[in-house]
């Protein structure tokens, strides 16, 4: 995951976003390089997950502009988990993985389901799993994605303490790995070297 | 390609687990063709001429049903927007999806519509037509019907909506496949309405993946 050429993971030149006609923030001045994290903070309704979408490429800014390194596209955790509920951790991983073009090895699957501690509840529906098992079914994809750039929305919500330092030791590794993380968050993530974004509301 | 076969993979699994949803459509067509004939009298002749139009019509309104809940789901849980990022490139993931949801409707109706048109008095030299126009028009009307799916997927309840933008859409399918086989039903070539279903079919093949990628993208946009 090495950077090959000196182009940011993410930047972002005076983005601005809105709902509806009203404008939720603007001018966002974002770089984001190898080992970074920012904590996007703000009162609800600020405008994290918007921001997070919009980088995404789920939502059409209103002005500035985005650019994440090419090819590689973010990987998204949203508020919704982006798990099936009528299949298992297990077989919601072997999804992804084809979709991101990546190996679906069962060993894999396997290892990102029990890095995630769902062990055997991995190879259950997820629809009979409480809802910060089924959080943990979607952190899974963390544990599996190629992607340097990180967009995380509120990742510990739902979670116990030991899922909420699963997801720092997460992004630990990714950082050493040299990727960068842009989570939204009301609480600080808890780890060294986080910058800060704040929205104002 | 192996997006494709992970994506039609996932829907069986899905499908086979949610085995009510998917045999919804499919009861609500078997129900309504015994309903229609036992209410439609004894009367061969009559009914003859009117039920390869009632097998489409019912057809048409299955496959309606089954399009409105096809990307509802995956809304809600966020595994849509997962695949708008990932799945690369979406014209073959939307149209692996559109298959799989085929399959288990359109391809079942078709196959039970030689067993509903003896039950509604179609004469023997229309069931092959009947079969054969709605092997086509039904991935044509599944194709039409996703796109309407699509533009309301983030509405909530876009039911009633999704049937109208979708149903000016079904008409030509209609027309041409009910032609079909009441031409062949009444001794004529449907090969004209057969051409013609293919044409559409290969129309919406190649424009509705398009179309659906582009509408779940703004449906997105919230």
């Amino acid at each position: 995951m090495a950077d090959p050429s000196n182009e940011p993971l993410l930047c972002t030149r005076g983005l601005a976003c809105g709902v509806n006609g009203r404008t939720l923030f603007e001018g966002v001045e974002l770089t984001l390089s190898a080992g970074d994290l920012v904590e996007v903070r703000g009162p609800n309704g600020s405008g994290k997950t918007t921001l997070l979408r919009c980088i995404a490429g789920l939502f059409t800014e209103e002005a500035g502009s985005v650019r994440v390194r090419p090819p590689e596209r973010p990987l998204y955790l949203g508020h919704k988990p982006g798990v099936n509920p009528m299949l298992s951790a297990l077989e919601n991983i072997r999804w992804y993985l084809a979709l991101e073009g990546l190996s679906r090895d069962a060993d894999v699957c396997r290892d990102a389901v029990d890095t995630v501690g769902l062990g055997r509840a991995g190879r259950v529906p997820c629809a009979t799993l409480s809802a910060g098992q089924r959080r943990r079914a979607a952190l899974a994809r963390l544990v599996v994605t190629e992607a340097p750039l990180w967009l995380l929305d509120e990742p510990f919500s739902a979670l116990d303490d030991a899922g909420q330092d699963l997801v720092r030791s997460l992004i630990d590794r990714h950082r050493d790995a040299g990727g960068a993380v842009l989570c939204a968050t009301h609480e600080p993530v808890g780890l060294p070297d986080a910058g800060r974004l704040e929205l104002p509301g | 390609m192996s997006i494709a076969v992970a994506q039609v993979r996932r829907d069986f699994l899905v499908a086979f687990r949610a085995r009510a949803d998917a045999v919804h459509p499919v009861a609500f067509f078997a129900l309504t063709v015994v309903l229609f004939g036992l209410s439609m009298g004894p009367d061969r002749q009559a009914m003859g001429e009117l039920a390869p139009g009632m097998v489409w019509v019912l057809a048409l309104l299955a496959t309606m049903m089954g399009t409105d809940t096809l990307f509802r789901r995956d809304f809600e849980d966020g595994t849509l927007e997962q695949l708008l990022l990932h799945g690369r490139p979406l014209f073959v993931a939307v149209l692996a999806k559109l298959f799989a949801h085929w399959c288990v409707t359109g391809l079942v109706l078709t196959a039970l519509s030689p067993l509903a048109g003896l039950m509604l008095q179609v004469p023997a030299e229309g069931l092959p037509a009947l079969a054969g126009s709605l092997a086509l028009g039904t991935p044509a009307l599944t194709l039409i019907g996703a796109i309407a799916a699509a533009l309301t997927v983030g509405l909530g309840r876009g039911g009633m909506l999704a049937a109208v933008i979708a149903l000016p859409l079904f008409v030509p399918v209609l027309i041409f496949g009910a032609g079909a086989s009441l031409a062949a039903a009444s001794g004529a070539s449907p090969a004209a309405e057969f051409l013609w279903l293919g044409a559409l079919l290969a129309a919406a093949l190649t424009l509705a993946p398009f179309a659906v990628g582009l509408a779940l993208r703004v449906s997105q946009e919230y």
